[in-house]
């Protein structure tokens, strides 16, 4: 008789067991947030083509303390979401190299979130420009 | 050295009488040279000779004593046991089947090792009296790093992808079929693009990464399959713009 029994173990609640899971998992699910970001933009595009009043209900409805509110948590998800993202980019992309050396994964996310750092504060410098 | 000991706490599975797996408690007399590896032995040689797990080298290049340390994937020869005060706990490596204790079923690899054709097919087949196949610094440099890989499966127990659904290739072939690809000397990546763009090949990975962080050779599976999912993209669409085979 086969004596062979061999265990397969349950996957069940996998990613909370280890703490590099838990972080992808907070990765992924602030994607939902960069999608609810950009539902927020569409609507206001949506409100500006149904003309100067409802544009200007949009604008005013954002300013309400609810939705400052949901923009900061909005901010710190995003925030997060491309800091991860940046990360792991080393992992995608083909080997780079500068001068014939192999360009470090650390530099290359570094780069990365320098250039976020810049885009944002451009686009922050640009928005003020024209609110002022 | 003074002697200190460490409670190992092991898995333990024997089918013809446990119903699951189970963690026995060991005290282990340990000193600061002592790997997680040794710390076994010592329990074999001195404690309970039926406990099962694999290895060989002691030198982290025979990929055999693969295992979870306190849930971690770890080489067990290259994993100290100074660096656990008090406790460590040892399973055997996630996401495989357990045959008994510490080892575990792997079948499932060897039969995808297989389906890669994880040796070089030349591009052009040359005759013996013409010499070697050459090839520059460069071109090696280009599948270097995929070729260090041990075949130990800690990227497949570190991969909730390949846990979830075994049927998906995994980060270990994929990785060394890019080294194949990779190299100059071989022809036949058009041959393994099948696996790689099939339901069950690179795009099973949602890009977790730990896979690489896992790696005790740094070979970065993860790179290599990320790599071949813009490949297999890149294929797809080209499929479209440049037929194959002549015009009838
Ligand atoms: S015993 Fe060979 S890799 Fe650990």
């Amino acid at each position: 008789m086969n004596k062979r029994r061999p265990y397969v173990r349950p996957m069940e609640g996998w990613w909370r067991k280890n703490p590099y899971f838990i972080e992808y998992m907070v990765h992924e699910g602030t994607a939902l947030f960069v999608a609810a970001y950009a539902l927020v933009l569409l609507i206001g595009v949506v409100r500006l083509a149904q003309g100067e009043a409802a544009w200007k209900a949009w604008l005013t409805a954002l300013q309400s303390p609810l939705s400052v509110f949901a923009h900061l948590i909005l901010l710190l998800a995003i925030g997060y979401h491309s800091y991860t993202w940046f990360k792991i980019m080393p992992r995608t992309l083909p080997p780079l190299s500068l001068g014939g050396k192999r360009v470090p994964g650390g530099a290359i996310t570094a780069t990365g979130l320098i250039a976020v750092a810049l885009a944002s504060l451009a686009l922050l410098a640009l928005a003020w420009r024209i609110s002022t | 050295m003074t002697e200190q000991i460490i409670r190992m706490e092991v898995m333990r599975y024997r089918p013809e009488q446990d119903e699951a797996p189970w963690l026995q408690s060991f005290d282990v007399p340990y000193s600061d040279d002592m790997s997680v590896l040794q710390g076994l032995n010592y329990i074999k040689d001195e404690l309970d000779e039926s406990l099962s797990f694999r290895w060989s080298c002691r030198m982290a290049i025979c990929g055999s004593c693969g295992m979870m340390v306190d849930g971690v994937p770890k080489l067990a020869c290259k994993t100290f046991l100074r660096d656990y005060p008090g406790t460590v706990r040892v399973e055997a490596l996630h996401h495989f089947p357990i045959e008994r204790d510490l080892v575990v079923v792997l079948d499932d690899f060897m039969e995808k090792l297989e389906r890669i054709q994880p040796y070089i097919i030349p591009r052009q087949e040359q005759a013996l009296s013409e010499g070697e196949y050459l090839q520059t610094p460069t071109q090696l440099e280009r599948y270097a790093q995929f070729s260090s890989c041990i075949n130990c499966l800690l990227c497949y127990a570190a991969c909730p992808q390949y846990g979830l659904d075994s049927s998906f290739l995994g980060p270990g072939a994929i990785a060394l079929l890019h080294r194949y690809n990779m190299d100059s000397r071989d022809g036949a990546s058009e041959q393994r693009m099948e696996l790689v763009a099939a339901e069950e090949g690179v795009f099973h990975c949602t890009a977790v990464g730990y896979c690489s962080e896992v790696c005790p050779k740094h070979v970065d599976p993860a790179n290599a399959v990320n790599l071949n999912k813009t490949r297999a993209a890149g294929d797809y669409f080209l499929r479209f713009a440049k037929p194959k085979g002549r015009c009838q």
